[in-house]
């Protein structure tokens, strides 16, 4: 217990696993905010309940995770997002959805509450209204300065947000996000729900990430059963998680090109993602993969002419990719854009504890497959790629570098696979308890914690996106860049909506 | 670049044959002819794209359409940046209540003649998040619709033979 040593705490809860959660009082609440402050530990997760908040803390160094919670007696804690910005969002939204107040914060502007939703702090058991007044945005003052909103509705086939930029001429001066208007009430739908209809939700909280979701959230039933999931079902597990990974990757590095008007680059890996949702169609019965990850393993096995399917993608990657990659380092049109555009500068990458691409561009060396080692990934071997530049470039090169290693992680996993049992039985009875896991998706870390009741329903379940720790530094990477890099610059992130409005 | 350029060309092509329109989306649109929007619309459509709150799984098969597989602008089917610019109106999502203003909004931004088809399980009902305060539940409660193409998500065949009906009705095949 590490982590725990510097923070004074009231009780162990026993019945959370594989690690430690305690409940603090004033004293270690506040020691974890120096920590985090410090930038000895990393903040993790942030969530509510009716009358507790909970933080999930990560000590990089150590890869260890542990989870403190402070009772909200009067119906507040102290706030974090004061001494600690990334708190900020996951601050507001606690607000928003249990009406717990953070005493002392700078900023208590709602976040996902747009104030249609019919009710005031839908998931909390204060019933008190809450006064709707219009979004203030903050403010940017200075001669010549001009406004453009943009959103919810973009111009593309994306996801709904509104962004306000402060600039001057070209130039930005100041990004602010509003978002949320995706927000379905994910964690409320969730409570009570059976198992089944709990993992169907989760694979639709983010649909790029529905592999990465159903694994973290299986995996934390799985922890708080404290059962695992049998050898095979982990392999076919990494097999979806990679191809999810493959896919996405392929993706987004065309979608950067193509946001910077190469069109080719976006034809050709267009062409590569078809063929890993069509292997995956193949192998699994679904080209997103969703429904397959359930609490004890997996729901079907590979078809049988799915292996063949897989070797065959493999195979076309590896005749078709390096050139591509070739493509993109030598169209030095291409790389005046992509070159010291966007930067995320690395303290903040660490500060915010940046997961995924946006990290790694950035130098923070993490990778939750690595520092976590879940199965099956403590059995394959791979290497994490990581860069200083923290430009669009560095993260289409993170891409690229992690499609050659997905590519060979998927080949070992089909080297590795013996035959054999696919679920585990859940076991009944248990009593109440609680689970945290944490999956790497494409785009960073995906946090579950969930508290199952006795007949093995969620009574309690928490999702975390990257997102919420990305989303923030895309704000201070387009700072001084011109507007019409913007587009470039936010695929390069492709931050999820769903994910963190949920 | 030149072999990748060179290959494309003496490479065969890998795009789909076209499928067949859907009977059941036919059926569906045949009780909502209109003459005159034929007549001014002929046998091409801008489509407009709106994410009322889905989960982003059909927007990454609506953006599959446009790679070399499925090439939906073959058929004269385009996806516009505005409202202003389109005929059609694709509406992903349960449409949660954070985004239900702006959904209207974006169908009165659009000119007449009009569609609104509605894509996904979710724009049906709700789906999975029907029932929760955040959510609306289905598209046809906020805006009219004229055609649902079901799925979780659709696959891009399914959208396409949704899509093509819709175009046999409006040319006036339907």
């Amino acid at each position: 217990m590490g982590i725990l040593d510097g923070i004074p705490h009231v009780h162990a809860v026993p019945s959370h696993r594989p690690l430690p959660r305690v409940v603090v009082a004033d004293e270690g609440w506040q020691a974890a905010i120096e920590e985090l402050a410090g930038g000895r530990l990393t903040l993790f997760g942030f969530w509510g309940e009716p009358t507790a908040v909970h933080m999930a803390l990560l000590d990089e160094a150590a890869a260890e995770i542990a989870v403190v919670t402070y009772e909200c007696a009067a119906g507040s804690f102290p706030s974090v997002a004061r001494h600690h910005p990334p708190a900020l969002r996951l601050e507001r939204t606690i607000h928003d959805l249990f009406g717990l107040m953070p005493t002392g914060a700078n900023d208590t502007r709602p976040w996902l509450d747009h104030h249609v939703w019919g009710k005031s702090f839908p998931l909390g058991s204060r019933n008190a209204p809450r006064e709707a007044v219009p979004y203030q945005f903050l403010p940017a003052e200075g001669e010549a300065l001009h406004q453009v909103a943009v959103g919810p509705v973009h111009a593309g086939i994306i996801e709904p947000g509104h962004f306000r930029f402060t600039a001057n001429g070209e130039h930005v001066v100041r990004l602010e996000q509003w978002l949320g208007y995706t927000h379905k009430g994910v964690e409320s739908l969730m409570q009570g729900a059976s198992l089944e209809a709990a993992a169907k939700l989760a694979n639709r909280t983010s649909g790029d990430s529905a592999v990465a979701y159903a694994f973290a959230f299986a995996r934390a039933v799985e922890a708080a059963l404290d059962i695992e999931a049998p050898p095979r079902a982990t392999y076919l597990r990494a097999l979806m998680a990679e191809l999810e990974r493959l896919a996405n990757h392929f993706g987004d590095i065309g979608a950067i090109c193509n946001d910077a008007s190469f069109a080719l680059m976006h034809a050709q890996t267009g062409i590569l993602r078809e063929r890993c949702l069509r292997a995956a169609n193949i192998a699994f019965g679904h080209r997103l993969m969703m429904d397959v990850i359930v609490p004890g393993g997996v729901t079907r096995d590979i078809a049988p002419e799915g292996v063949a399917a897989l070797r065959t993608l493999l195979a076309e990657i590896k005749k078709v990719f390096p050139r591509l990659i070739e493509l993109y380092d030598n169209t030095a049109s291409l790389q005046d854009r992509t070159v010291t555009t966007g930067i995320v500068k690395s303290e903040y990458a660490r500060q915010f504890g940046a997961g995924g691409y946006v990290g790694r561009a950035s130098g923070r060396d993490f990778d939750a497959r690595r520092a976590l080692a879940y199965a099956p990934y403590d059995r394959l071997a791979f290497e994490v790629p990581v860069l200083d530049a923290g430009d669009v470039n560095a993260r289409v090169w993170i891409r690229i570098r992690e499609v050659e290693q997905s590519v060979a992680l998927i080949a070992q996993s089909l080297d590795l696979m013996a035959p054999g049992e696919i679920k585990s039985a859940l076991p009944i009875g248990r009593g109440e308890c609680e689970g945290l896991a944490v999956t790497e998706a494409f785009r960073g870390d995906v946090l579950v914690w969930l508290r199952l009741d006795r007949e093995l329903r969620v009574q309690r379940c928490h999702l975390r996106d990257a997102s919420w720790f990305q989303w923030p530094l895309l704000e201070t990477a387009i700072e001084g860049n011109i507007i019409a890099d913007f587009p470039l610059c936010n695929k390069s992130f492709n931050c999820s909506y769903s994910g963190a409005d949920l | 670049m030149r072999k990748t350029l060179l290959e494309s060309l003496t490479h065969g092509s890998l795009t789909e044959p076209a499928p067949a329109p859907d009977e059941a989306g036919l059926a569906e649109l045949a009780s909502k002819v209109d003459r005159v929007a034929q007549a001014k619309l002929g046998r091409s459509l801008a489509i407009r794209q709106i994410d009322a709150g889905s989960c982003n799984g059909c927007e990454l098969e609506i953006h599959a359409l446009s790679n070399a597989f499925y090439d939906i602008e073959r058929f004269g089917l385009r996806f516009v940046a505005s409202p202003r610019h389109a005929d059609v109106l694709l509406v992903t999502g349960p449409v949660t209540r954070n985004m239900r203003q702006a959904l209207e909004r974006t169908y009165n931004a659009t000119p007449d003649p009009k569609w609104v088809v509605a894509v996904g399980r979710c724009a049906l009902d709700g789906g999975i998040f029907a029932g929760s305060y955040a959510c609306v539940g289905g598209v046809s409660e906020v805006v009219p619709v004229d055609l649902h193409i079901n799925g979780c998500p659709p696959s891009p065949i399914d959208l396409l033979k949704g899509l093509l009906a819709l175009l046999e009705h409006v040319g006036g095949k339907g």
